[in-house]
């Protein structure tokens, strides 16, 4: 990992790598640009050489150093530490590789024991200049590649994170779809009954298939009508009612009128859900689960009832991951217009009662 | 070798096939009781005094994790605790506190090989036991208090991967007694006592009801401030005088300007002990 400048989560190891990797390169290039002297002008290469690569090493620390001071003093907050942005990086190279110039120069001399004449100040400073542009220019290039690779890395770590976080999030939603607990209870029933009642075994797989189908699909697809909503949480309760049998009474209400209403796909199932498992699992003589639809002028209005162990009385009160789904997506599907509410149930049955209020979508015609 | 055993599992075909199971690998074990809930587990495991219990760990009323605990506490003396064996679907919390305990469970589906080596672990732990202890294994108390605190944050973290909601530490209690509602500050209280679905809040100078299980009360309160010393007990440190063992090994204690006498019960007779 060579260009951790400025990339966000670099630790200190890192740090030290990328100075250490960026003082490398920094010789390398010294040795191509000691070469290219070398080209033009084919006398004493070795000393050129020598020279080349000291003023490239003291280059690069000023300037590495020097990125680092200005970038912590002028912006200490910034979105990429490390680097002070272009305007002071320009100022950083100018000084870093006169510095570095000089201080390289110097260092060549103890190297090679000669005695440069602008250190003594006796060199026409047209030559001086010249040498300068020489060390400036590739300074400047360098730079601007050191960090050209950064910024690509930086954008490569946030691309991998932003696709890290989707793919969590995806597999979050499935597996609160595809709720384990529930999942290998029904694979347990469906293994007694392969063995005392096939035909009932089918039929329970046929409505697992259903709703692993429904499940998977969901996510897809952006509508459905509310027949079809209906139907896959028929197959759900089913698959409950394998498990639970009579403790599971279910009801279903749905007036022909509004059976080709489109809703967002499985957009009930969260509600069902936590009423089998906050409301009627944990209850030992069980209930009714009531799902209904109501229309009142262009709302449509859709109620899921238990007759369970009500709100705050269940295992666990996790049901906040289910209802935050529903609830974000009716607020990105109709905006203020939905609504979801969730409370006691008001008569003498008990439980819990959860209602969806969303406009009705204009009929397709 | 000859046995009985105690079935509490709420899905009936899968009860029922479990029965079935263990009567070919083990056609001794004679299943003496078989219950749907937790509370009739706990019931029909007292009045049977069965050699070994299979719980499935999500059961309505008590988990099965609550029926081992009220078996510990409650189980009489002269009769040994019964094995325990838990049966669970998916609770990755228990199986990773199983791994570390010494205590045996079985995945459902259940496959019979593994069913069959469990058996073979029981009849070796039932040869092995001693019939004239009584003493509470110290394995089964570190497991179930593994298993406790297990629990108790896979609670707190219910989907993976959400983050996990800290609850908030309670303050006032609102406790209502006819139409006027009492608010009692936490810090006057002495401790709490579960009957039913009730909480008794007893302070110094009287007595509340408020209607919450005591699990999720347990959650809200700061566990270095309000101690359990019994499945349906929490008091507070600072208000315990004295703690009392008898020959039996069992503790009392007192409290400090309150004349109640609280039981500790055999789960937590350890947090009491001479410094």
């Amino acid at each position: 990992m060579v260009s951790s400048v400025g990339s966000r989560a670099t630790s200190a190891a890192g740090r030290r790598t990328g100075y250490l990797a960026r003082a490398l390169r920094s010789v390398g290039f010294g040795i191509l640009i000691g070469l290219c002297i070398a080209v033009l002008r084919p006398q004493r290469v070795w000393t050129t050489l020598i020279y080349s690569v000291c003023i490239a090493l003291v280059c690069w620390f000023f300037i590495d150093m020097g990125r680092n001071l200005v970038a912590g003093w002028v912006n200490p907050r910034n979105e990429r530490p490390g680097w002070p942005g272009w305007r002071w990086m320009i100022a950083v190279v100018i000084v870093g590789s006169s510095l570095g110039f000089l201080g390289g120069t110097q260092l060549g001399d103890l190297l090679t024991g000669e005695r440069t004449p602008i250190l003594t100040g006796n060199e026409d400073l047209r030559h001086v200049f010249a040498d300068l542009l020489f060390v400036v220019l590739p300074a400047t290039i360098i730079t601007y590649f050191f960090n050209a690779r950064s910024v690509i890395a930086d954008r490569e770590a946030a691309a991998q994170a932003a696709q890290r976080q989707a793919a969590e999030s995806r597999l979050r939603l499935l597996e609160a779809q595809l709720e384990p607990h529930m999942f290998f209870n029904t694979l347990a029933n469906l293994h007694v009954l392969i063995g005392v009642d096939p035909p009932r075994a089918q039929a329970m797989l046929d409505q697992l298939i259903a709703f692993l189908r429904a499940t998977l699909s969901g996510s897809r697809a952006t509508e459905h009508p509310l027949r079809a909503e209906f139907s896959r949480i028929r197959d759900y309760l089913s698959l409950m009612q394998v498990r639970m049998e009579d403790r599971l009474r279910a009801h279903f209400d749905l007036p022909d009128a509004l059976a080709d209403v489109l809703v967002p796909p499985l957009l009930l199932q969260p509600l069902v859900e936590n009423s089998i498992k906050h409301g009627l699992e944990p209850s030992v003589q069980g209930g009714r689960i009531e799902i209904e639809a109501r229309q009142e002028g262009t709302t449509l209005i859709l109620r899921v009832r238990d007759t369970g162990v009500g709100l705050g009385q269940g295992v666990e009160n996790g049901t906040s991951f289910g209802l935050q789904q529903v609830r974000e997506r009716l607020a990105t599907l109709y905006g203020s217009c939905a609504s979801l509410s969730l409370n006691a149930a008001a008569d003498a049955d008990g439980g819990t009662l959860a209602v969806i209020r969303m406009p009705i979508p204009a009929p397709l015609k | 070798m000859s046995a009985t055993g105690l079935i509490a599992e709420d899905e009936p075909l899968l009860a029922a096939s479990l029965k079935a199971t263990l009567a070919r690998l083990w056609p001794q074990l004679q299943i003496v009781a078989t219950a749907t809930h937790g509370a009739a587990a706990v019931e029909g495991a007292l009045a049977s005094r069965p050699d070994v219990v299979f719980l499935d760990i999500r059961m309505p009323g008590l988990s099965g994790l609550e029926v081992a605990e009220a078996l510990a506490e409650d189980w009489p003396g002269d009769v040994p605790l019964p094995l325990i064996v838990f049966v669970t679907a998916y609770d990755q919390y228990a199986l990773r506190a199983f791994e570390h305990a010494a205590v045996d469970y079985v995945l459902k589906p259940v496959e019979p090989e593994r069913l069959a080596l469990t058996c073979r672990r029981l009849q070796a732990a039932l040869a092995a036991r001693n019939r004239t202890t009584t003493e509470l294994p110290g394995e089964l108390i570190a497991a179930l208090s593994a298993l406790r605190s297990a629990a108790a944050s896979a609670a707190a973290a219910p989907t993976s991967g959400a983050p996990a909601a800290v609850e908030p530490r309670l303050r006032v209690l609102q406790a209502s007694l006819g139409a006027t509602i009492h608010m009692v500050p936490v810090a006057a209280v002495l401790y709490f006592a579960a009957a039913d679905k009730y909480i008794k809040v007893v302070t110094a100078s009287r007595e509340y009801l408020i209607r919450m299980p005591l699990r999720q009360l347990l959650q809200q309160l700061d566990p270095e401030e309000f101690w359990q010393v019994h499945r349906a007990t929490v008091v507070r440190a600072d208000a315990i005088a004295t703690a009392v063992r008898d020959d039996t090994g069992k503790v009392d204690l007192t409290l400090k300007g309150h004349p109640a006498k609280l039981v500790v019960s055999r789960l937590y007779a350890h947090l009491f002990k001479a410094m």
